[in-house]
């Protein structure tokens, strides 16, 4: 299990457009770096992030994103999404070496 | 009513001091002419430091936290079942190195960790760069952040110390350089592209972009020691310990800023 800290605003109005932001404990080895013994580091990376939104009415993908190898170890990802009801979001890590963490957290939205 | 309002104004000079921001060292230097390394990085770097939420380093305190509640060793006890919540900590790290009674010696924080972990937890000791080990150093050290660098006054430290005060200023390595040399008579001046800091132990251990992780201060120092082509001297070796010493006696009063960021 890799370690994760997210982030969302501590109070978050109906309507309000929030920032999500995101780190995750990850080495994003490229395979391009020889290790101290001369030989080839396995490539290991992060390859997707979603966040999905869901509430009784079901699920929606709200963001997602690629990366690749130029990206540091220990991503930071922050985006936006506009908050229109109280649900859950439900934020996927997938990569190299069937590396998945999966987290959710809850939204909650005051009037 | 009149009460109220001086409720309020209490209440908000509250949530200033305690504000994270506020923290954080100044961009100036102090006036003893001593500069953060924090004040030569960039503005993004800067950033990055000074927002808990976009500090990879917090990972480590966050892990650190876990480990300070997780019971390790024969006796089956965890930091907090002495110590309590960490935050009992706060203030105890910027002492560091200490001067141990039992073995008579200067210990980092480091070692100490190890030493409760052998005398207490009946645990075998953790290696210098056991990531665990860095993590219970980060979440300890951040209870103490933004308060001032306070060297242990224990005079059984002083031969220690001077010891690191002569290592300082010894030349060493195939470029034959001492630490003097650059750090004190060229900070401020350019290596490269970079600018040379004034070696301020201010935030560690701490997160560097190079590594991609978070290290100690001896790494760094190790990493000095490389780069003007000696042999760097072992991680915990007595003179590390005293070259420890002396840098944070030459940074005493400088806020404490773990976990810092560091290109």
């Amino acid at each position: 299990m890799a370690r994760t800290l997210i982030n969302l605003p501590k109070s978050i109005r109906r309507g309000d457009t929030v920032e999500i932001q995101t780190l995750i404990a990850h080495p994003m080895e490229t395979g391009y770096r020889p290790g101290s013994d001369g030989v080839i580091l396995a490539r290991d990376l992060i390859r997707h992030f979603k966040c999905f939104f869901s509430d009784a009415s079901g699920q929606d993908l709200v963001f997602s994103a690629e990366l690749f190898p130029a990206i540091s170890a220990n991503p930071y990802l922050a985006f936006h999404l506009r908050a229109t009801g109280n649900g859950t979001l439900t934020l996927i890590w997938e990569g190299d070496q069937g590396f998945r963490q999966t987290e959710t957290v809850a939204l909650q939205v005051t009037d | 009513m009149r009460y109220w309002w001086q409720f309020l104004w209490l209440l908000t000079l509250s949530a200033v001091i305690a504000h994270p921001l506020l923290a954080q060292p100044s961009t100036t230097e102090d006036n003893l002419g001593r500069r953060s390394g924090f004040a030569d990085m960039s503005p993004t770097t800067q950033a990055m430091q000074r927002d808990d939420r976009q500090n990879p380093a917090m990972l480590w305190v966050a892990d650190g936290e876990t480990l300070w509640n997780s019971p390790v060793g024969s006796a089956n006890k965890s930091c907090s079942s002495c110590h309590g919540p960490v935050a009992s900590l706060r203030g105890a790290v910027v002492r560091y190195p200490g001067f141990d009674a039992a073995s008579q010696k200067p210990v980092t924080l480091g070692e100490r960790i190890n030493l409760c972990r052998q005398r207490h937890q009946l645990a075998t000791s953790l290696l210098p760069q056991d990531q665990r080990l860095i993590a219970l150093e980060a979440v300890v050290a951040h209870q103490s952040r933004g308060m001032s660098i306070r060297p242990d006054p224990d005079t059984r430290l002083k031969p220690y110390r001077d010891r690191g005060e002569a290592l300082f200023s010894q030349r060493l390595g195939q470029l034959n350089l001492s630490c003097a040399q650059c750090h004190d008579q060229q900070a401020a001046r350019l290596l490269g592209g970079t600018v040379i800091p004034q070696a301020h132990p201010t935030g560690y251990p701490l997160y560097r972009l190079e590594w991609q992780g978070m290290g100690t201060l001896q790494r760094r120092l190790r990493n000095c020691m490389s780069g003007v082509r000696a042999e760097p001297f072992a991680y915990g070796s007595p003179d590390l310990v005293a070259l420890e010493l002396y840098l944070v006696q030459r940074a005493a009063g400088m806020p404490l800023e773990t976990p810092a960021v560091r290109p």
